[in-house]
């Protein structure tokens, strides 16, 4: 089956080419898949979803959707797509349904025909219906944009980082409706900076700097770490680290929540550990721990 | 079509929606017409002159009263020297000084060449030429009146009238005036910072990712300001007629059609505008400074472009308000029809289809 989503050695620059915000990527999307391109602010995201959606043409590079060229075909993609930008954007004097009702009669649609689709999301949006968008918490206000993209029954949804300055709650809400969209057969791609969010994609790439670092899926990223991860932690975590950095066992070592995690080279956990014992920090707990996406993004990173 | 109508809707929306700045859109030409019409003015009325009457006879008695009664005058001082005409000006509290000579009735009875002394605070020019043309009418008048009883030699009197507005009242200059700056200033800013508001708050974005024309967008965008703009020029025509008593001479459909063509100029103009903008305030700065000054200063309203060198008078040919200006005074005060202003309606179309076709030009399809 031909990918849905095809960018083909993408190059984009900004300021007449002074600055690199897309570096020769390459990537595809499979039709019905639930695509998460993980990065940091800056590593280009944006860039990529707006030259997907037409809004910007690459420097150099092919890109396709649905089969359709980005550039020669960008009238036929426009009725096709949902794009959710990543600041809200949306009318905030106009209520919630007059937002919803304005979307869908710009694309030939009405709320009526594709209900089903939003259903679920709406629902929540239902007893504010007649307040401003403006007024809306952030988390509504996402949830409205979503409903706003998607009723006109896109075939690819763009989502570019839609759960950014949302509460937790509210993110965990929005995922299982990517989840449900998913199952309607739409091709959903998804940015965010948020690591925690990426294993619940069905494929992830890690971008940093305008370059895609890996492409994979959440499972096999994390089967792929390569060294064992060890969780340290202690009361006096500005000497720890600082200590880390001195021992020549350890290859990496960076803050990660409350704790420090850190890779040894191999045979050399015992030394560590005996380190850090003598060093006498306090209330030390030093333990391996399973790795997760963020550590495998940084793992990329130093690569 | 559909989604026109409801792009349309959206629009009035936005306006109606807006209340603080739907009350300055509606109640700027009302205000407008008013202050014009009552507050500022050009026109001179009971300015204070001060005498100093030396000759004390008939003859110079008699001038005075007649200055005093004319409607331009208020004798607030007679004085006795000199040194007090000199305190008076420099108090500030006249405008103008007659001083009489001591002979005066004398030397006008006997065809002496008699002689008055004029002096005018000239810190104000064009108040100062005004008031001595004035007093320098009013002795000329007075001259004939007496040369008539004496001695019949034949004078040329000149009659003169004044056209289309023989009480010389303000209101028939700055009424074009204030039709062509309210309507500039709600289509070219209103439309210019409507459709960059779009861009700013990222809904264009959203906007140009839909089967929707984007030109259609725009377009959609003028239609309230359109309304808007026609109840204005109702209010402006109303209130001109009623309140400042100054009728609509020549036809009110002609007048209506060509301030359309002229509200549509506009919008044009603020789409130009808001093509070549991307933030808000730059498309504020560019209507006011290159729209609502060169309006002031190029329309003719505020001073007269036949006195202007001749650069800045080929500059004002490119200000559609000019043309505007010149119509709405050929129609509302002079009366005249379409044989009169089909030269100025061509001129304003011109205009208008130049910078339509230089909008769509440069009006992009997708971002940056």
């Amino acid at each position: 089956m031909a990918s849905e989503i095809i960018l083909d050695d993408i190059v984009k620059t900004y300021g007449k080419g002074k600055q690199l915000a897309v570096d020769h990527v390459s990537l595809q999307v499979q039709p019905g898949e639930l695509f998460g391109l993980i990065g940091p602010d800056g590593a280009g995201k944006t860039s990529i979803f707006r030259i997907l959606t037409t809004l910007l043409l690459a420097d150099s590079g092919n890109a396709s959707v649905a089969g359709l060229d980005v550039v020669k075909d960008y009238k036929a993609i426009r009725k096709i797509v949902g794009y959710m930008p990543g600041k809200f954007s949306l009318y905030p004097d106009l209520t919630v349904k007059e937002n919803l009702q304005f979307f869908a009669t710009v694309f030939n649609s009405d709320i009526q025909e594709n209900y089903h689709l939003i259903r679920d999301i709406y629902v929540q949006l239902e007893p504010f219906k007649e307040r401003r968008a403006g007024k809306l918490s952030g988390g509504m206000k996402q949830k409205l944009a979503l409903c706003c993209a998607l009723i006109h029954k896109p075939r690819v949804l763009f989502l570019d980082e839609p759960t950014t300055g949302v509460d937790p709650v509210s993110r965990k809400e929005f995922w299982q409706m990517l989840a449900r969209l998913k199952e309607q057969g739409i091709t959903i791609l998804v940015s965010t900076p948020y690591m925690d969010e990426a294993g619940l994609c069905e494929r992830i790439a890690f971008i940093q700097n305008g370059k895609i670092l890996k492409t994979e899926t959440p499972d096999q990223i994390l089967k792929e770490f390569p060294d064992a991860l060890y969780k340290i932690q202690s009361d006096n975590m500005y000497h720890l680290m600082e200590l880390l950095k001195q021992i020549p066992e350890i290859k990496s070592s960076y803050a990660f929540g409350d704790s420090v995690h850190a890779t040894i080279k191999e045979q050399g956990s015992q030394t560590v550990r005996q380190r850090l014992i003598d060093a006498g920090l306090p209330s030390l707990v030093f333990e391996t721990t399973k790795p997760q996406i963020e550590d495998c993004f940084i793992q990329y990173l130093h690569e | 079509m559909k989604q026109f109508w409801s792009f349309i809707r959206k629009e009035f929306l936005h306006v109606f929606r807006d209340r603080k700045t739907l009350i300055i859109l509606f109640g700027m030409p009302v205000v407008q017409i008013l202050i014009f019409g009552f507050a500022l003015t050009n026109e001179i009325k009971n300015s204070r002159i001060m005498v100093l009457d030396a000759a004390h006879d008939i003859q110079s008695s008699r001038l005075i009263s007649k200055i005093q009664a004319s409607r331009y005058f208020q004798v607030t001082q007679i004085v006795h020297n000199e040194a007090e005409i000199q305190e008076g000006f420099r108090g500030g509290n006249v405008n103008i000084a007659i001083v009489f000579p001591l002979n005066f009735g004398h030397d006008l009875e006997s065809g002496e060449r008699p002689q008055l002394q004029v002096l005018a605070d000239a810190s104000d020019p064009n108040l100062a030429t005004a008031l001595t043309n004035y007093v320098s009418n009013i002795t000329a008048d007075y001259q004939r009146e007496i040369q008539k009883i004496n001695t019949p030699i034949p004078t040329i009197v000149p009659e003169i009238k004044m056209m289309y507005n023989p009480q010389l009242k303000g209101a028939p200059n700055f009424v074009p005036g204030v039709m062509a700056l309210v309507l500039l200033l709600v289509c070219v800013m209103m439309t210019a910072v409507s459709i960059v508001r779009e861009k700013e708050t990222g809904t264009m974005e959203i906007l140009l990712v839909s089967p929707f024309k984007p030109i259609l967008v725009i377009l959609s965008k003028t239609i309230p300001y359109l309304f808007v703009s026609l109840i204005n020029v109702g209010s402006i025509l109303l209130l001109s007629v009623l309140v400042l008593d100054l009728p609509i001479h020549g036809s009110l459909l002609l007048l209506l059609l060509e301030s359309t063509l002229f509200i549509i100029t506009c919008l044009i103009l603020g789409i130009f505008i808001s093509v070549k903008t991307q933030t808000m305030q730059a498309a504020m700065l560019i209507s006011l400074m290159g729209m609502l000054l060169p309006t002031m200063l190029f329309s003719g309203f505020m001073f007269p472009i036949e006195n202007m060198p001749k650069p800045l008078q080929i500059i004002s040919n490119i200000i559609p308000s000019k043309w505007f200006y010149i119509i709405v005074k050929s129609i509302m005060i002079k009366g005249l029809g379409w044989e009169a202003i089909w030269k100025e309606t061509l001129y304003l179309l011109g205009i208008a289809v130049f910078f339509f076709a230089l909008g769509m030009k440069n009006f992009k399809i997708r971002l940056a």
